[in-house]
């Protein structure tokens, strides 16, 4: 079936992720808190928990720094929204990962924003983290373009076989950045999710009420996007049974980067941008010399 | 229920004295106690925290530290003395640079938790009953969102409620000792 000259499965792809995305991302989140109390023997909060918080942040006491920065933190939202929607809806990936760091700087500016010392710090970290996994994201987009001919996240998903057969490296250096792009230790470097005093608290330490429940829907956009490109590698055919190979591969990456997350201490941010960097130049250049001889 | 009673997030400021309730708050937060179970997340920024918790002595010099973190808490907030000295000075009542009201010498206290040091059990009592409080602040601010509740202008009278009462802590709330 088409619509507009597009196959009704875009229109259905962007729906959901608009409004099931948020959804799954904040059950992910809630679950993530779950999992990591119960690897420090707690028994932690229920899963609905970052739902409680969202809200709670959504009714307290307005007091934004300056309107900037509300706006940049709108222009974060709608920019990590629209760069799902364009993944989820089959579009090219090459423009769901340009979006995604457009939204990302949007956050940078954000943090920057306030004027505050502690923001400003978490911002420019914020920037070392963007430049930390930006190369690695550019090689999965330029290998899928060598294995597959087309940057067309519809035609990968419905190849004959799933991507990860010609990408394994570059597999496997996507899920060194990942932990980078969802902020986890050891690379939680702009903004730690669970030790809570991270100079105060990197790049949100200014957002307050409404603007920190909006950052946190983002997140939760966020998660569920990356997850999109892990489960991406693992689809094929388009049928029913690759899709849930394909879900299953990416809740077990977000289980392994649970254990990573409460497995490691931080890193210095010189380790993961030098790491991040190498581990782009010989798992991607590998990958893509053995996908040119191939 | 509004939302603010199942997430209260935590700030945590020592002042000074001995550091004995400081180290049972984040017993609080250990696996034995684990207080993220009701939700509660101990944040290191005034502008995330919901719940205020004092411990230690007040004296000259942290006072308008004190008085600043409070300042820059969002409303609904509500603050929690923990333990002798935030409540009233405890044994150090009588140095020459502790306020013997404690922590209501400088922003209104919400509740008191008694104890030398303070038990992490009382802690999470009084966040708990704190919540109710919170809870209340949030339904006025929702009926009157002008009103914002700010209680800065009585400071040291605007004890809401209290876990115990206050006389019943040693060395707190006889402020006529000297
Ligand atoms: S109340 Fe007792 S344990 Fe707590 S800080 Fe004061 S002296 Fe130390």
């Amino acid at each position: 079936m088409e619509l507009f000259g597009y196959s009704i499965w875009s229109f259905v792809g962007m729906a959901a992720f608009l409004v099931v995305g948020p959804i799954v991302g904040c059950l992910l989140a809630g679950l993530d808190r779950k999992l990591s109390a119960g690897m420090q023997g707690r028994v932690g909060p229920r899963i609905r928990q970052p739902w409680w918080d969202f809200r709670k942040l959504w009714g307290k006491e307005d007091a934004t720094v300056n309107g900037a920065q509300d706006l940049y933190v709108w222009l974060y939202l709608i920019f990590i929204v629209l760069a799902g929607m364009a993944f989820f809806a089959g579009a090219n990936f090459l423009l769901c990962v340009f979006i995604q760091t457009l939204g990302a700087l949007f956050l940078i500016l954000a943090g920057y924003a306030s004027r505050s010392p502690y923001a400003e710090l978490g911002a420019q970290r914020e920037i070392v983290q963007v430049m930390s996994y930006e190369p690695m994201v550019l090689l999965v987009a330029i290998g899928m373009f060598m294995a597959t001919g087309t940057f067309e996240v519809n035609s990968v998903l419905t190849a004959d076989v799933p991507m990860i057969r010609w990408l394994p490296l570059i597999f496997a250096g996507l899920l060194y950045v990942l932990t980078i792009k969802l902020r986890k230790s050891p690379f939680d470097i702009s903004m730690a999710q669970h030790a809570h005093q991270e100079i105060v608290r990197g790049i949100v330490t200014e957002f307050s009420g409404k603007t920190l429940a909006l950052v946190e829907l983002s997140h939760w956009y966020e998660t569920v996007m990356f997850l999109g490109w892990i489960g991406m590698f693992a689809m094929w055919g388009g049928g029913w049974v690759a899709a849930v190979v394909a879900v299953v591969v990416a809740l077990a990456v977000w289980f392994l980067e649970i254990v990573i997350d409460n497995n490691f201490a931080r890193v210095k941010w010189q380790a993961m941008l030098k790491s991040a960097w190498w581990v782009a130049l010989i798992l991607g250049g590998i990958n893509i010399v053995y996908l040119i001889f191939v | 229920m509004s939302y603010v009673s199942k997430s209260p997030w935590v700030i945590h400021y020592d002042g000074s004295s001995c550091n004995g309730c400081d180290i049972e708050v984040l017993a609080a937060l250990t696996p034995l106690y684990d207080a993220e179970r009701f939700g509660v997340v101990n944040t290191g920024n005034p502008k995330h925290a919901d719940i205020f918790i004092v411990t230690g002595g007040v004296n000259a010099q942290n006072a308008p530290i004190i008085k600043q973190i409070y300042d820059q808490m969002l409303e609904p907030k509500i603050v929690v003395a923990c333990g002798a000295c935030a409540c009233g000075g405890g044994v150090y009542q009588s140095c020459y640079n502790v306020m013997h009201e404690g922590t209501r010498a400088v922003i209104p206290v919400d509740a008191y938790v008694p104890g030398c040091a303070v038990k992490p059990e009382s802690i999470i009592d009084a966040v708990v009953a704190g919540i109710d409080l919170l809870e209340e602040k949030a339904k006025k601010m929702k009926k009157n969102p002008a009103d914002k509740d700010r209680t800065d202008a009585d400071a040291g009278h605007g004890v809401h409620a209290s876990v115990a009462n206050v006389d019943d802590v040693p060395g707190a709330g006889s402020a006529d000792v000297r």
